[in-house]
């Protein structure tokens, strides 16, 4: 069984349809990555699969069990295992970073505070951010953000995160701390979608990499597949043009 | 003209005016302090519920619609004769005071709820995408994350409405309610100067109105630095 399982998924909206028929399954601890240019549905696919945009076909199962998007509880129980990390992080303005980090925990799943602070300053300590605990976001960088943002999904333990171009809005020279924490996330047994553009990192990390383009998934394999001897030729064509410059 | 005025101001300042005004004050303050109060809490729900997108709750939001776009263009002295002829054969006996009061709270909700609700909005939609994958429900994420985001954007408006609206108040004299303006004409029928009934009167307002907005000043400072 797979942990988790995408069959046949269309997403519309305004009428137009941006995800047509997406088939994808990962297995427990695979790092799965998406790539393609703009507009491919790749980060539509990480919103429907959290329910941000919930899909109009098709079905998602996760260890097995279908998620029903219309249902608040199943969608509850779906986020209780998955978490996304959003390009523009999206931490919350008005909490300082351990309060970021804990308020899931202590508001939603109700465990002691004290617990839930002393988890969260161990992921800060593991993103590198412990000494920030008590900053808000706006003191911080984009990529201290970002590694407290990450924080922020694995303290509800999930064990799907999904990462939507979690290093499109950085500073080149903040790329690399924010890969590097992933990096360090991909031995721990979570299975991980990413959405990412730096091809080096996704070839480095994922066990398989999925191309997308105009709403479907062209090609699937693992990197050295992808990137050396892609069998389609609009991936040829993409890598080409990425790995070129 | 000012020899006749501190000829005749110790008889003016006696006990019996200084309680006169005291009381009319106190009835100018309860009117807006009952009035924004109510207004702010029913402010608030309409302004949630017409965030609010579930289908059950789409007859609430039309009259929450109406009921705001209705009360927004009314003038208040229009409101408070409305009022005034509604509830007095409903429930005989109401005091005017009130009567003045029930004007008010409409027409604060129906203020504050467009002032809020524009606060809601300002809060960026991603923030509430976050809360929703961690799942917060619709409540939580209104009082942890949309709220004391919000207030930042409230604040301001909602303190300049406030000090309006206790000028406004005053229209309530044209119920007979003996609040500050009426009490003001009162004194100077008895025989008071204008000036110092009336320079009296507009020193209270000026009283009323004026820690507010010191006070909003102080939060907006507070607001922004946090």
């Amino acid at each position: 069984m797979h942990h988790l399982e995408i069959k046949d998924l269309y997403v519309s909206y305004d009428k137009e349809t941006v995800l047509k028929g997406v088939t994808l399954s990962s297995d427990k601890g695979e790092v799965v990555s998406l790539i393609g240019p703009s507009g491919s549905g790749k980060s539509t696919l990480l919103r429907a699969l959290i329910g941000l945009t919930p899909p109009s076909q098709g079905q998602v199962l996760v260890g097995g069990e279908a998620i029903d998007y219309s249902s608040r509880k199943s969608l509850r129980t779906l986020r209780e295992e998955m978490a996304i990390v959003f390009q523009q992080y999206n931490l919350f303005q008005n909490m300082t970073v351990l309060r970021n980090v804990s308020i899931a925990p202590v508001k939603i799943q109700k465990r002691a505070r004290r617990e839930a602070e002393q988890d969260a300053r161990v992921l800060l300590e593991k993103v590198g951010m412990a000494d920030k605990q008590n900053a808000y976001p706006d003191e911080l960088s984009g990529g201290q953000q970002q590694r407290v943002a990450i924080a922020r999904a694995l303290a509800t333990r999930p064990e799907i995160l999904l990462l939507d171009e979690v290093t499109s809005a950085l500073d080149p020279e903040r790329v690399n701390e924010v890969l590097d924490t992933i990096r360090a996330l991909t031995s721990e047994g979570i299975t991980m979608i990413i959405v990412s553009h730096e091809m080096a990192f996704v070839r480095e990390v994922s066990t398989r990499v999925a191309m997308m383009d105009d709403g479907g998934i062209v090609e699937i394999g693992p990197p050295s597949q992808i990137f050396d001897a892609p069998k389609e030729s609009r991936t040829r064509d993409f890598v080409s043009k990425i790995l070129k410059h | 003209m000012f020899a006749r005025l501190i000829e005749e101001a110790p008889m003016f300042f006696n006990y019996h005016n200084f309680v006169f005004i005291m009381e009319a004050m106190g009835r100018t303050l309860a009117m807006t302090v009952v009035g924004c109060s109510v207004g702010f809490f029913f402010g608030l729900l309409i302004a949630v519920l017409r965030q609010s997108s579930l289908p059950l709750l789409l007859p609430l939001r039309v009259l929450a619609i109406a009921f705001v776009e209705t009360f927004r263009r009314i003038p208040f002295l229009v409101i408070l004769f409305i009022v005034l002829f509604v509830i007095e054969p409903l429930l005989p006996g109401t005091s005017l005071f009130g009567i003045a009061t029930v004007s008010i709270c409409l027409l604060s909700t129906a203020f504050l709820s467009e002032i809020i609700r524009s606060g809601l909005e300002s809060v960026p939609r991603q923030q509430i995408e976050s809360a929703r994958t961690l799942n917060f429900s619709s409540l939580q994420m209104l009082f942890t994350v949309v709220l004391p985001q919000s207030w930042r954007v409230i604040v301001p408006p909602a303190t300049a409405f406030i000090v309006m609206f206790i000028k406004d108040t005053s229209l309530a004299s044209q119920l007979g309610v003996i609040e500050l303006t009426f009490a003001g004409k009162m004194l100077v029928n008895r025989g008071a100067s204008p000036i110092l009934g009336y320079g009296v009167i507009l020193m209270c307002y000026f009283a009323l109105s004026y820690p507010l907005s010191r006070l909003s000043a102080y939060l907006e400072r507070r607001l922004a630095s946090s």
